[in-house]
């Protein structure tokens, strides 16, 4: 018994792990706060509405900028155990935004047939960069750090 | 504490950059140089206009007739119009943003054909909330409002389907789109938006104006 806990003991993370840990969760929170920032741009001060998808995208990130710093002060790797099932869900609505404007779902079967329609882009940056498409990313990049996170941390 | 400093140093930040951007953004949109490119939009003959067209200030607004802060507006405007007796002219233009509320601008700009335009405007706005119920325009009800006002509403029903009718209202629509306007009422005065929304912020962009146009 005691012989298994000191094993434990020994397995928490090293500092230098710990750091690295730190580091990705640090980066999570500074990706969806400045989505969330963004978000609000869009709609309070470009005046641009959010169509209904884009709504439940915002209620997966905008939780995000309060709970992440909530496990980085002290760093508490269960962060992720929190924070990826809210990333996963918000990745899983940008993937079916992207593939709604992108013409390879057909809008008929979601939600949004009235007030905005969710299929028209309303920026277009370089040609090709919506924001679904930089929602999209924001939530891969936040999932896939936690996911590092997780694996840093059983390491 | 290193790690908290890196914290609040890239909150700072962000907030910062949110700000700045709001700020750099809405002086954009002031930019005359911008207004005048604003104005082959917003200039449109068929505009239904109250006050004189040599008046140098020109509010444009963007109007849904369901819309509450519309109706709101509506006196507000009215009385800014008669405080500068010949020097404010409004248009109107359409943004019809609530479900069936095209079939009530069509039904007002027939009552143009009848030279009761303002009259109609005015008695639908003060019974928005009897012909709108939850916001939704009930065309069956619009047609109440109308009695009364010494208009021949069969004529009024044919009128509304005009061709002109419906090609003012896209143009109207597509103008909108162009602006940028997502909300109503929107309004421009001389080709300029206000930076934010609400009474003052209208008032002092007419005041500008007049300023400008009257010095």
């Amino acid at each position: 018994m005691l012989a298994n806990t000191n094993g434990r003991r020994a397995a928490t993370p090293r500092p230098y792990a710990e750091d690295v840990a730190w580091n990705l969760v640090f980066v999570c929170w500074l990706v969806a706060t400045a989505s969330t920032l963004a978000a609000l741009f869009f709609s309070e001060v470009m005046s641009l509405p959010p169509c209904v998808l884009c709504w439940y995208q915002r209620i997966f990130i905008f939780p995000l900028v309060l709970l992440l710093p909530a496990g980085l002060f002290p760093f508490d790797p269960k962060v992720v155990r929190y924070a990826l099932p809210l990333a996963l869900v918000g990745w899983s609505i940008a993937l079916v935004h992207v593939l709604i404007t992108v013409g390879l779902i057909p809008e008929g079967i979601t939600p949004c047939t009235q007030g905005v329609p969710c299929a028209r882009n309303q920026i277009e940056w370089f040609g090709f960069l919506s924001i679904p498409l930089l929602s999209l990313a924001a939530f891969s990049v936040i999932s896939a750090l936690l996911l590092l996170t997780h694996y840093k941390v059983a390491k | 504490m290193k790690r908290k400093t890196l914290f609040v140093t890239a909150a700072v930040a962000l907030v910062v950059a949110f700000v700045v951007g709001t700020l750099v953004y809405q002086s954009q949109k002031a930019d005359s140089a911008q207004a005048l490119a604003r104005q082959a939009y917003l200039a449109r003959d068929y505009a239904p206009t109250a006050g004189p067209a040599e008046a140098k200030v020109h509010i444009v607004e963007f109007l849904d007739p369901a819309c509450e802060t519309c109706r709101s507006f509506y006196p507000f405007v009215k009385r800014m119009i008669a405080a500068n007796p010949g020097r404010v002219r409004v248009s109107v233009r359409y943004a019809p943003f609530h479900r069936n509320s095209d079939y009530v601008v069509k039904v007002l700009e027939a009552t143009r054909k009848q030279g009761k335009y303002w009259e109609s405007l005015e008695a639908l706005l003060a019974t928005q909330a009897a012909w709108a119920p939850n916001h939704s325009p009930d065309p069956d009800l619009v047609w109440r409002q109308l009695e009364g006002l010494g208009m021949d509403l069969e004529r009024v029903r044919g009128d509304m389907n005009a061709p002109d009718i419906a090609r003012n209202l896209a143009q109207d629509i597509a103008d909108a789109k162009a602006l940028n306007v997502s909300k109503t009422p929107e309004f421009f005065v001389n080709g300029k938006p206000m930076p934010s929304f609400g009474y003052e912020q209208l008032t002092a962009l007419v005041n500008d104006a007049l300023v400008a146009a009257y010095r």
